[in-house]
């Protein structure tokens, strides 16, 4: 092999080897480097007990339930397949809204609820004026008719 | 594999000097005309998001700078492997060149991200986000770079080390893309490269393509201009670059 084609076969390589590398280390940690669970994941067992971890779904449309006169509130995470209920006190970001995605850290409680001590609200990657989301919206409603 | 004879030219030191003196003054009127009119028509004349209100004007700035630093990543090691495997220096330049650039893109984009973040997600960081995670990463590889050249004194040394840690860095570049597809994010998913149908009003969209192209051209105006001052510092003893610097052709 001539000089150059040993370099070139040096960094293929190295090239190689980190990928093979990193594809076993994303395998093994798979779990590990997802950032939150899914009320699936918590039905199936898999999120931690006893310590904190995320939670994240969407929303259940009409579940929030505000406790009067404190921040306390109510609301259920679904992905679809599984929910689960949560409950939070303290002061939530603006985006956090019925039939919208979130993410809550804290723990699951002795009666089956999810105790959040932070709520982040998870946006989508849609993008649109406020016109064209009522249209839209009229749009939806003129169709369930 | 044998490069064409021509791109032999590309390794040439004062024909690329040439070339770029050549084109910097281009690339700078055009960067500077497509970022004045996006930014005006995307800060100022598109309506807000009917979800994030204003909020969302970061979408011309966030995304661009994000997608910049990670293309200015793949110039880097593309360069860096060229000048590894056929011993060109000028490949070099060019990569050293685009590493300091890009470390700032990358700083810019986790930057605004942060300060997006707060008034949407909830949280200026999330430790643990992969999507942040890997693009921190992309920070520490461009700087790593810069601080292992610097570590020797012999320039050719430099290049070659260096070259190694720029190739081996790419596999990141991908996974920054897929993060958001392969792990449960707090970040969103793509809305541009997705394949099916953009989800972003015309509105919002023409202002953002403006604004990235705007960046693009930004990016490799800077590109050349630091890869000219680096040329003159590489080829400071050499005839043709004196009689250049004194307006003599080279």
């Amino acid at each position: 092999m001539k000089p150059r084609q040993q370099r070139m076969a040096l960094i293929a390589g190295v090239l190689v080897g980190v990928v093979v590398a990193v594809g076993f280390g994303f395998r093994a940690f798979q779990e590990n480097l997802s950032y939150f669970f899914s009320p699936s994941d918590v039905a199936a067992g898999k999120s931690p007990t006893g310590r904190s971890f995320r939670l994240g779904g969407m929303v259940v449309n009409d579940s929030v339930q505000r406790e009067a006169g404190s921040l306390t509130i109510d609301f259920t995470v679904t992905d679809f397949a599984n929910a689960v209920p949560v409950r939070y006190t303290g002061v939530l970001p603006d985006l956090f809204k019925e039939g919208k995605g979130v993410v809550v850290r804290g723990q699951v409680g002795a009666d089956g609820r999810f105790v959040a001590q932070e709520v982040l609200a998870k946006h989508d990657e849609n993008y649109m004026p406020p016109e064209v989301k009522d249209a839209l919206a009229k749009s939806r409603q003129a169709e369930n008719k | 594999m044998k490069l064409p004879r021509w791109f032999h030219l590309f390794g040439s030191p004062p024909f690329v000097y040439r070339l770029a003196g050549a084109l910097t003054p281009w690339l700078g009127i055009i960067a500077c005309t497509l970022l004045i009119v996006g930014a005006y028509w995307g800060l100022v004349v598109a309506p807000p998001d009917a979800v994030q209100g204003e909020v969302y004007r970061i979408l011309y700035i966030h995304p661009q700078t994000a997608y910049v630093s990670m293309m200015a990543y793949v110039v880097m090691a593309v360069t860096a492997g060229i000048g590894y495997i056929w011993r060109i220096k000028l490949a070099h330049a060019v990569a050293v060149s685009a590493a300091p650039i890009g470390a700032s893109f990358t700083a810019c984009a986790l930057v605004s991200g942060s300060l997006w973040g707060r008034p949407t997600w909830g949280t200026y960081w999330e430790w643990g986000d992969p999507r942040i995670m890997f693009e921190t990463l992309l920070l520490f590889l461009f700087l790593s770079y810069l601080a292992l050249r610097a570590a020797f004194e012999d320039r050719d040394k430099a290049d070659r080390v260096s070259a190694i840690l720029a190739v081996v860095g790419v596999v990141n570049v991908p996974i920054i893309h897929y993060s958001v597809l392969w792990w449960n994010t707090l970040h969103q998913g793509p809305t541009i490269s997705k394949l099916d149908s953009p989800s972003m009003a015309t509105e919002f969209l023409i202002p953002f393509l403006i604004m990235i192209t705007g960046f693009t051209f930004c990016f490799y105006w800077l590109l050349l201009s630091r890869l000219k001052a680096e040329i003159v510092e590489r080829e400071r003893d050499t005839r043709w670059l004196q009689d250049a610097l004194q307006g003599g052709r080279p």
